[in-house]
C-alpha cells in the first residue's frame, strides 16, 4: 500500500497522483488535518483510506473509487459523486452528498445541515441525526436516516426516497409520509447491509413526494 | 484602548483633560486606564476631532484592529508577549464596505464585549438609520458594525446578553454566525438558515470555535476533544470557571 503524509506532501500531489492510476490500488493518505478536497475526482477503482479529519468537499466528484474517512468530514463530502462507495466514520459537516448522482456515501455518525441536498440518485446512509433542510429538492436517490432529522425535512422534494427511523422536527413543503411497502422494506433492508449499520428495517418511515409543487395545474392555465 | 493612525500621535496631550493616570502605546494604538463610568468616558472622548478612535471600553478586554498581513499585524502589536483567556483570529473578506482599519473585527459592542461577524446583512441601511435615532453612532458603511450597535443598543438598554441576541434573531435579516466575546466568556449564534458555517471543541480546558476544523487541527489534545456544529437559531454561552488555571477561549472565523 502507498502511504502519504500531508504534512510532507501536498494535497494537489497527492491527487495528481490518484488521478493518474489507472488500476485498482490501496492508498493510505495520513495526517489530512481538515485538508480540502482529499481525494477529489477520483476516476478508478482505487481504495483509499484517510486516516484523520478531512475539511471541504472530501471525495467529491467520485466515480468508482472507495474512500473511507477514519475522522469527520468538512462540507460537501462526496458532492456530486457519480459512483463508488464513500464512508465516514465520524460526523459530516453541512451538504453531505450534494447533488450525488450515483454510489453509496455512508456517515456513520450525524450529518449536518442540507445533507443530500439537490440529491440526483445516489444512496445515502446516515447512521445518526442529519440537520435542518436534508434532502432539499432531492430528485432521485434514497436517502436513510437512522436519527433524527431537523427542520424542513424533504423540502420541494421530487422523487427521491427518505427512510426515518427517528422523528423529523418538520417535513419541507410538499413531503409527507408514504406507505412503507414490501419494495421498500426490501431497498431499506439491502441499503442498510451494504452500509454495515445495525438498524431493524422494520422501524423506519418513509417519506416523499405529494407532488403537488412540481406539477403544473391545468386549473392555472388561463392566468396566462 | 484608543487609536490614532499615526504611531507618532502625543497620546499624553491627547488624554491630559480627561485626568487620565496610566497610559501604554503599543504601535497605533494607546490602552489608557481612566475612572468613571465606562460608557461616560467613552462618549466623551468620542466625541474628539484629532482623529482618534475608540476601540473598546472596558476592565478585561483590550481591541487591538490593524490592516495588513496577519503576521506584520501580529509583530506590530507584540502579540507573542500577550497574556489572556481569549484569541481571535479573522480574515476579512470585505463585501459591504472598505478594507479599513475602522471595518476589521472584532467590533466593540460595549463595556467588554466585542463581536466577530461572519456573513452579510441585507437590512442594515435601514437598522443603522434607526440606531442612529436612537444614539448609536457608526464609523463605516460597515453591516458587521450595524449588528455590533444593535447588541450595544440592547445592552445599554437592559437586555442580558442572551436576551439581546434573542432579538437579534428577529430584528437581523441576513446571513450571520457571531462569536460574541465577554468578560469572562463567549457566545456564539448562527442565523435559522446557517449557511455560515462554525465549528465547536471543547475539551477540560478551552471552548474554541472556528469557520472550518482546519483552523482548530494545531491546538493541543484536538483529537480527543469534543467536536460539534453549533445549531441554527440557538444561543450558546460559556464563561470561565473561577480555578486559577483560566479555560482559554479561541475563536477563529472567516467572513
Amino acid at each position: 500500500m502507498n502511504t502519504f503524509d500531508l504534512t510532507q506532501t501536498s494535497v494537489r500531489e497527492v491527487n495528481q497522483y490518484l488521478h493518474d492510476l489507472a488500476e485498482p490500488a490501496a492508498i493510505e493518505i495520513l495526517e489530512p488535518k481538515g485538508a480540502h478536497a482529499v481525494a477529489c475526482g477520483l476516476k478508478a477503482p482505487l481504495h483509499v483510506t484517510i486516516r484523520g479529519p478531512v475539511g471541504y468537499y472530501c471525495a467529491g466528484m467520485n466515480e468508482k473509487a472507495t474512500v473511507t474517512v477514519h475522522g469527520n468530514a468538512g462540507t460537501g463530502v462526496a458532492e456530486n459523486m457519480m459512483s463508488g462507495v464513500v464512508r465516514v466514520h465520524g460526523n459530516a459537516s453541512q451538504s453531505a452528498g450534494a447533488t450525488a448522482h450515483g454510489g453509496l456515501l455512508v456517515i456513520q455518525g450525524d450529518a449536518s445541515a442540507r445533507c443530500g441536498i439537490s440529491l440526483k440518485g445516489a444512496s445515502i446512509v446516515v447512521g445518526g441525526s442529519v440537520g435542518h433542510m436534508s434532502a432539499f429538492m432531492a430528485q432521485s436517490g434514497t436517502m436513510v436516516i437512522c436519527g433524527d432529522a431537523g427542520d424542513a425535512l424533504g423540502d420541494s422534494i421530487y422523487e427521491a426516497r427518505i427512510y426515518l427511523r427517528g422523528k423529523a422536527a418538520s417535513l419541507g413543503a410538499d413531503c409527507i409520509e408514504k406507505e412503507m411497502r414490501s419494495e421498500h422494506l426490501a431497498e431499506l433492508t439491502d441499503l442498510l447491509t451494504v452500509a454495515g449499520i445495525a438498524a431493524d428495517p422494520a422501524t423506519f418511515r418513509r417519506y416523499g413526494s405529494a407532488r403537488t409543487l412540481y406539477h403544473f395545474h391545468s386549473d392555472h392555465a388561463s392566468a396566462y | 484602548m484608543a487609536q490614532h493612525p499615526e504611531e507618532s500621535f502625543d497620546w499624553k496631550r491627547f488624554f491630559e483633560p480627561y485626568g487620565v493616570t496610566s497610559m501604554k502605546v503599543i504601535a497605533s494604538h494607546c490602552v489608557t486606564i481612566a475612572h468613571g463610568q465606562s460608557e461616560t468616558i467613552r462618549a466623551q472622548l468620542e466625541r474628539n476631532d484629532a482623529g482618534v478612535t475608540i476601540m473598546s471600553v472596558g476592565s478585561s478586554m483590550e481591541i487591538f484592529k490593524e490592516k495588513g498581513l496577519p503576521c506584520e499585524v501580529m509583530k506590530m502589536f507584540h502579540l507573542e508577549q500577550a497574556v489572556g483567556s481569549h484569541a481571535i483570529g479573522h480574515t476579512r473578506m470585505a463585501t459591504e464596505s472598505a478594507v479599513t482599519t475602522a471595518g476589521s473585527h472584532p467590533f466593540s459592542t460595549g463595556s467588554d464585549l466585542c463581536l466577530v461577524h461572519n456573513g452579510s446583512l441585507s437590512n442594515h441601511n435601514r437598522l443603522r438609520r434607526n440606531l442612529q435615532r436612537e444614539g448609536i453612532r457608526f464609523r463605516t458603511e460597515n453591516d458587521s458594525e450595524v449588528a455590533a450597535g444593535y447588541l450595544a443598543w440592547r445592552l445599554q438598554g437592559g437586555d442580558s446578553l442572551e436576551a439581546a441576541l434573542e432579538s437579534a434573531l428577529k430584528d437581523l435579516d441576513g446571513f450571520f454566525t457571531f462569536a460574541i466575546g465577554t468578560r469572562d466568556g463567549f457566545a456564539v449564534l448562527r442565523d435559522p438558515v446557517a449557511c455560515k458555517p462554525a465549528v465547536l471543541a471543547e475539551t477540560e480546558d478551552y471552548v474554541a470555535m472556528a469557520s472550518e476544523y482546519r483552523s482548530l487541527a494545531h491546538l493541543p489534545g484536538i483529537e480527543n476533544a469534543h467536536i460539534w456544529e453549533p445549531e441554527p437559531a440557538r444561543i450558546y454561552t460559556w464563561k470561565k470557571s473561577a480555578t486559577p488555571a483560566l479555560p482559554a477561549t479561541q475563536i477563529s472565523l472567516a467572513a
